[in-house]
């Protein structure tokens, strides 16, 4: 409020002689701490965002470790002509796709329908309970989750012990060192960990609706899948179409620490995505100027991604995120 | 009226349906981490006989005791109690204060400093050249890189700028009147009354710090300054149980494995989190609804 009271006075200064920019310093000195604050953060963004984006130069040239990235030799697109003709693009660019298209497509409404069930529960301490229990997965890292992983799907493990047990298979597989298991078990444990997660977004949206609605539909003589349908859905679908903005934005985003813990020399070829081919080849191989213009298409094509989600939802809901 | 009887059966029946469905989905979640529970509560040698599914067979603590017998192991959990204590205060305090600046309307330039900062929510460098940038601040092999990368994110400066913006204005101006400046009325006013979403935002880092094996696998060679989880990481992932094995403390009894080492490693690890979080639930959930209300 004092902003207002400040400003005012001084446009009347203005109008009887005195420069705007003169106004203008003086705006700058009353907001000094201010703006030490703000331009502290801004001086971060520089150094942490900017910076690297600038680094990002070094997919045009050849650099070595060695020399500043001012004095590597320009080589245009050959590190991007050598990505495409590399024999793993195949089952790297598959294996990123692949993983999250399925992941979008069980992964994204799963959540959805968990909130809208939970919503339907009368008790609330029960739904309490199921969503603190739900959440646990969460906190676990993937690390503490691969190690449980590795138990369970070990060849004496427990999945082994109850398929054995139920004639399913006759001899134990060792999931992890097999190829056509990765996606699967990839899939699960990412539901598995943050299903309930998830459904806290939306759960928070449907507790936003009013609850005369539902008074009016049950009035109207609705029934319960019918206020589902036709209340709570409908309004969250804002929410909805934000998330899956998102999610298609991520599309070749990976889980780098899922899947750098669960993948293995074994399971290569199903395991291999874009990040992790980046950080092997970049940091492991040490050739940073080719992982840099790998990573480079990625991030291209994902603000690709992301601009034209937002603009399909735009166009069918008027929803989007800028 | 006799509809409407039927209708209230089937909402019944519905309604069982939806308990049981929720009665499974707790079991599948809770039991994998109870399977290590048990496990990790047995004698190790007796539990590689398998066949521990509900209770230990033979309970024993020796698993625990050679845990906090281990140097390696102590030092690793030191780190990581030290890098999420000290990540989580600056992440809080420095993105707070940077949100505070950007939610005072009379800021110059603030429209060019909102735009700056939605950029790096759409496009990034990558990883090559974020480790070129930490190799020439000299961040490699120092602890401060768990830190001071981690010190901002414009993703949570957003949520802050969102409930900084429903603070009422007279809070600041009585301490404007008493003289305080800019910086003093952030941390003496709007700090104190922000503390849902300081929770929050709080847990969301900590839940990072602690969990975060990355930093401490690419940027750390120094194995005195990783933290537990990526020191889990090298025995999960490369299965070097030589290292657990290497980590255990001479002396030890013979009944404890590398395996029942690994689990009380992990049941150590987690549990100081998972203690934590449900005591934060209801600032979370708040947190949430901010976000959903905003986009």
């Amino acid at each position: 409020m004092s902003v207002k009271a400040e400003t005012k006075p001084s446009s009347h200064q203005t109008a009887t002689g005195r420069s705007s920019i003169q106004v203008w310093v003086q705006k700058l000195i009353a907001q000094r701490y201010l703006q030490v604050m703000a331009l502290l953060g801004v001086a971060w963004m520089i150094v942490f965002n900017y910076i690297p984006m600038y680094g990002i130069i070094i997919a045009f040239k050849e650099f070595d470790i060695i020399h500043p990235i001012s004095a590597a030799p320009w080589v245009g697109f050959d590190h991007f002509k050598e990505f495409l003709e590399d024999d793993s693009l195949g089952y790297v660019i598959k294996n990123t796709i692949g993983m999250s298209l399925i992941k979008l497509v069980i992964g994204f409404p799963l959540p959805i329908l968990f909130a809208l069930l939970m919503n339907e529960l009368r008790s609330m301490i029960f739904k309490r309970w199921v969503q603190t229990i739900t959440y646990l997965p969460h906190f676990l890292s993937w690390v503490v989750l691969g190690g449980i992983m590795a138990t369970w799907l070990s060849d004496v493990g427990i999945v082994n012990k109850v398929l054995m047990a139920l004639h399913f298979i006759q001899e134990p597989i060792t999931y992890l060192a097999e190829p056509k298991y990765f996606w699967g078990i990839v899939i699960t444990s990412d539901i598995w960990k943050e299903l309930g997660w998830s459904a806290i977004i939306y759960l928070a949206a449907i507790s936003s609706i009013s609850p005369e609605l539902y008074e009016a539909a049950t009035i109207d003589g609705a029934g319960r899948g019918q206020k589902m349908w036709n209340i709570t859905l409908p309004s969250i679908k804002g929410t909805i179409s934000i998330l899956f903005i998102l999610a298609i934005s991520g599309v070749l985003n990976s889980n780098f620490d899922q899947i750098l813990v669960l993948r293995n020399q074994l399971n290569e070829t199903s395991s291999n995505v874009i990040d992790v081919y980046v950080y092997q080849v970049g940091l492991l191989s040490g050739r940073y100027s080719y992982a840099a213009a790998v990573g480079l298409i990625k991030s291209v094509i994902a603000l690709i991604l992301l601009l034209g989600a937002n603009s399909v939802t735009k166009r069918l809901n008027n929803t989007s995120l800028f | 009226m006799f509809s409407s009887k039927r209708q209230s059966a089937s909402e019944f029946t519905f309604e069982i349906l939806v308990t049981l469905l929720m009665l499974i989905i707790c079991f599948i979640t809770l039991y994998p981490i109870w399977y290590v529970l048990v496990n990790a509560f047995n004698d190790g040698e007796d539990a590689m006989r398998g066949g521990i599914y509900w209770i230990p067979r033979v309970f024993s603590l020796t698993s625990f005791h050679a845990v906090f017998r281990s140097d390696g192991i102590m030092t690793a959990m030191w780190i990581t109690v030290a890098k999420t204590v000290v990540g989580v205060i600056v992440h809080v305090f420095f993105t707070a204060m940077v949100a505070y600046a950007f939610s005072r309307k009379e800021l110059i330039g603030r429209k060019v400093y909102m735009l700056i900062g939605t950029i790096t929510m759409f496009f990034g460098g990558g990883l090559i050249p974020y480790y070129l940038l930490i190799r020439d601040l000299h961040l490699l092999d120092n602890f401060l890189v768990y830190i001071i990368p981690a010190a901002f994110s414009f993703f949570d400066l957003i949520i802050f700028l969102s409930f900084f913006r429903e603070i009422p204005a007279g809070l600041e101006e009585a301490a404007r009147i008493d003289g305080a400046n800019d910086f003093q009325i952030f941390y003496k006013v709007i700090i104190p009354v922000s503390m849902p979403v300081v929770a929050t935002i709080a847990l969301f880092h900590g839940v990072y710090q602690w969990n975060d094996y990355f930093t401490g696998m690419i940027y750390m060679n120094d194995m005195d300054l990783q933290p537990i989880q990526t020191f889990l990481y090298r025995v999960v992932a490369q299965s070097s149980s030589n290292q657990m094995l290497a980590a255990m403390p001479s002396g030890v009894s013979v009944s404890v494995t590398s395996q029942s080492l690994k689990l009380a490693t992990m049941v150590v690890t987690t549990a100081p989190i998972v203690i934590v979080y449900p005591f934060l639930q209801k600032y979370f959930v708040k947190g949430f609804m901010i976000g959903s209300i905003k986009g």
